[in-house]
């Protein structure tokens, strides 16, 4: 085998002046001659190191092998038998962290663009006008509930199809997708692509009951008279605030709330649709995860004339994925790095005018690993703003461990799981994704659903239960 | 996707459906609301429950026109249908014999606090019911609440019906003619739930509020209903909407309600500049 390239084929992307100003997705994506290229790249380990650095296992030499040779069929076969949403994979799993982080390659010179071809793949098949359906093993009659249609949840619902059980999915919003719909913006993850591979589970035998909100319209207590086994992926949506005096006052958002208004409500489009959102001039988003990232790049979208991002450590601790901070530091978001919100201040009408904030510096590590910033003496200042958007992170949703008496949850407000299987305390319930590991990745949600979607195949055919946490 | 079944004019703006929404009816309970959205374009809007009959699986909503979504929602007529119809949302009120229980509602507040007030009765409360509006052309169920209440206060702000005056005067002549209520109810716009926690403040009777701040999901997800609530925030969605009146900041609720003012504006105007043109949409299936 020849030699590789030693960087990577480069992804045709919008210039980030015309991108920074419309929802159109960045990256245009590989052309069937740029994939082959670079799935030539891959060595075709015998122990291939990156696989082992999928949360759900991806065959990464055998749909990558499949490509270089020009064989897409078969290439999205393979992919389908791990991975039910490659496109959506394709695009926002932190590779760098994960199958590209272990990929041999990453020693000496790029890794080869695992995510991009995955993309690729999905991208390609979509354009054709069949696609690879699952096989489905005979019906067994037993049917699953499914709460939360978001990664988890979906993922749960595609295994189960194929170990021939009958799936419903019920979702509390009016689209299903989870994050992915709500949270992830347009122009990062266009919502047909969620669509599609929804529609895809949907076809392969999956009911989608849309605003339907369990805890509330239904208890999981109910739906255990209905069927056989409930699987509980609904997120880690409730958002933390500062906490800060001023805190509401107008203009402040949480980005669940900025984000939802935008992407799932279409704010941009408004009037044409009728959800309003604040058009801020001078936007400021506290945090430096992806979803500080998207709130500020959808904040220039949406007409600032600056957004900037106040983050109270450096850039390297950042835990954003490096192709999201690369592309908002081209489209020209400001860095406030090392600082650290202290209070808003609002004029006499209730609205945010500005936000006081304090110098950090790096102290010593704390129990991450990452050193702690401490505030640094006197170093306050004031970031003049009409728009603040607080993006520090979301708890799981408390609604349905209120409504669920014998489910048990930690502390921190998780369910409390088995991690080997699923199970929760609740007999017959198994839960996974955001809800148990709080706010985490699409990817790790979507390997929970599949240990749990395993074990529920296992426990409706056995009937066997043993509580993992020893209480009943 | 909700049926309308019936639609009836309470009073000038004020409109009154009965839908189909089976999921919904078995499970609401007084002080609970709903989530709707009218078409894919619509915006997300709650709305109090107002009577259910579970055995026909039907709920009712009444709400006054104001802005452009409620404008919409009245101009549908019985068998068209609504796109999103969530529910039911939001803690029950807290019903249970208090002794003597006062109901205090404002405009379409009346409608909402009726449900309450039926099931105080039910749960062997003396109930007073004071229902205010600005005049009698805006007098709406009159009859309903006099059913469900052993007393029935009906204020009006120009005197043209019942007696002239706010329900917080009545509620304070209540007060000083020695009833000792053991909860006051109240349901309606925000500076009237302010006067009544004020009302109540000074004799000590234990109050709450039905709160009616900005929502988007409703399921405890956007953080855009939080309220000050004994100096602690709270989800209106998911904690509420009923809170110690006592304890509630109202200000800031009446501050936040103003959001969006210009936006609601410009949106009343850009639908009724292209009136007319339909835009009925309907194509994801949903559930109620
Ligand atoms: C803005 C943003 C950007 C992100 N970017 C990335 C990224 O680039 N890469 C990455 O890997 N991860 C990213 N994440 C994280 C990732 O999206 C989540 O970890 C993942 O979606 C979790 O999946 P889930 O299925 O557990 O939950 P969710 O996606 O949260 O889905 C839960 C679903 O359950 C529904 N639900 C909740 N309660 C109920 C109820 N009572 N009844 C019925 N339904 C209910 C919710 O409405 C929701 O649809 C991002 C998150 C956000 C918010
Ligand atoms: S699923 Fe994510 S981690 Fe796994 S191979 Fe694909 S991009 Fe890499
Ligand atoms: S409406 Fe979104 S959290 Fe209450």
């Amino acid at each position: 085998m020849a030699k590789p390239a030693p960087t990577r084929t480069p992804m045709r992307e919008q210039d980030p002046g015309v991108r920074a100003r419309n929802f159109d997705e960045v990256p245009h994506g590989y052309s069937p001659e740029e994939a082959a290229a670079e799935a030539q790249r891959c060595l075709r380990c015998k122990k291939p190191t990156c696989v082992n650095g999928c949360p759900v296992e991806v065959d990464i030499p055998g749909f990558i092998g499949a490509i270089a040779e020009g064989r897409l069929w078969d290439a999205m076969t393979v992919m389908k038998r791990t991975n039910v949403l490659p496109a959506i994979c394709g695009r926002v799993c932190p590779q760098e962290t994960q199958c590209e982080g272990e990929c041999v390659l990453a020693k000496k010179m790029e890794p080869v663009a695992i995510g991009n071809l995955e993309r690729f793949i999905a991208d390609w098949e979509a354009e054709q006008n069949e696609c690879v359906m699952c096989e489905k093993l005979p019906p067994t009659g037993r049917k699953v509930a499914v709460i939360g249609a978001g990664p988890a949840g979906l993922t749960v619902a595609g295994d189960c199809l194929k170990f021939g059980h009958e799936v419903t999915v019920f979702e509390a919003l009016h689209a299903p997708g989870g994050v992915l719909v709500y949270g992830i913006p347009e122009f990062r993850l266009p919502k047909s692509i969620v669509e599609r591979e929804v529609n895809f589970i949907r076809d392969t035998g999956a009911k989608l009951v849309t605003n339907f909100v369990v805890g509330m319209t239904r208890t999981i207590a109910e739906l255990l008279e209905d069927f056989d086994a409930v699987f509980v992926g609904t997120g880690a949506g409730r958002p933390w605030f500062m906490e800060l005096p001023g805190e509401n006052a107008l203009g402040i958002y949480s980005a669940n709330e900025y984000l939802t208004r935008s992407n799932l409500m279409k704010a941009y489009l408004f009037p044409e649709y009728d959800t309003p959102i604040v058009r801020g001039k001078r936007v400021a988003t506290i945090g430096g995860g992806n979803v500080a990232m998207d709130s500020a790049r959808t904040a220039l979208r949406l007409g600032a004339e600056e957004s900037i991002i106040v983050y109270r450590r450096s850039r390297q601790e950042m835990p954003a994925r490096e192709a999201e901070i690369h592309h908002a530091e081209q489209e020209g978001i400001r860095f406030e790095f090392l600082t650290n919100p202290v209070r808003y201040v609002a004029n006499k009408q209730g609205w945010v005018e500005a936000l006081e904030c304090l110098r950090m510096e790096l102290g010593e590590p704390d129990a991450s690993g990452r050193r702690r910033p401490v505030p640094v003496k006197g170093s306050e200042f004031r970031i003049p703003v009409d728009t603040v958007v607080v993006a520090i992170g979301n708890s799981p949703n408390p609604l349905i461990p209120q409504t669920t008496p014998g489910l048990e949850v930690s502390k921190r407000g998780t369910i409390v799981v088995d991690p080997a299987t699923g199970r929760t305390s609740k007999k017959g319930v198994f839960a996974g994704g955001d809800i148990v590991t709080g706010a985490a990745t699409v990817i790790l949600a979507m390997g929970a659903g599949r240990i749990a979607a395993n074990s529920i195949d296992e426990y409706l055919k056995t009937g066997n239960w043993q509580d993992p946490t020893g209480s009943q | 996707m909700s049926r309308i079944l019936k639609k009836e004019l309470l009073a000038p703006g004020i409109k009154r459906f009965e839908l189909d929404a089976p999921d919904v009816a078995r499970k609401a309970r007084p002080g609970q609301f709903v989530v709707l959205r009218i078409h894919e374009r619509g915006e997300r809007i709650p709305l109090t429950i107002a009577d259910t009959r579970p055995e026909d699986g039907v709920v009712v909503i009444v709400f006054l026109e104001v802005g452009k979504t409620t404008r919409e929602l009245g101009e549908l007529e019985a068998g068209q249908e609504i796109m999103d119809f969530i529910g039911p949302l939001g803690r029950p009120s807290e019903i249970e014999n208090f002794g003597t229980a006062v109901c205090v509602a404002g405009g379409v507040g009346t409608p909402e606090i009726y449900p309450v007030a039926r099931a105080l009765k039910q749960a062997g409360n003396r109930v007073i019911a004071i229902i205010g509006f600005r005049s009698q052309a805006l007098v709406t169920m009159e009859t309903e609440m006099r059913s469900v209440s052993d007393e029935l206060i009906v204020t009006t702000d120009d005197g043209s019906y019942g007696r002239k005056g706010f329900v917080t005067d009545a509620l304070n002549e209540l007060l000083a003619r020695g009833e000792k209520p053991g909860r006051v109810f109240a349901v309606g716009p925000v500076i009237m739930m302010k006067m009544v926690a004020e009302c109540t403040r000074a004799a000590g009777v234990p109050t709450v509020a039905s709160l009616n701040p900005i929502m988007v999901d409703a399921t405890g997800m956007c953080g855009v209903c939080r309220c000050t609530v004994g100096g602690e925030m709270k989800l209106a969605c998911v904690d509420g909407p009923e809170f110690d009146a006592h304890q509630v900041d109202f200000d800031e609720l009446l501050t936040r309600l103003k959001v969006y003012l210009p936006e609601e504006k410009r949106a009343l105007e850009h639908w009724q500049e292209g009136h007319g043109t339909c835009r009925c949409a309907g194509k994801e299936a949903g559930n109620g």
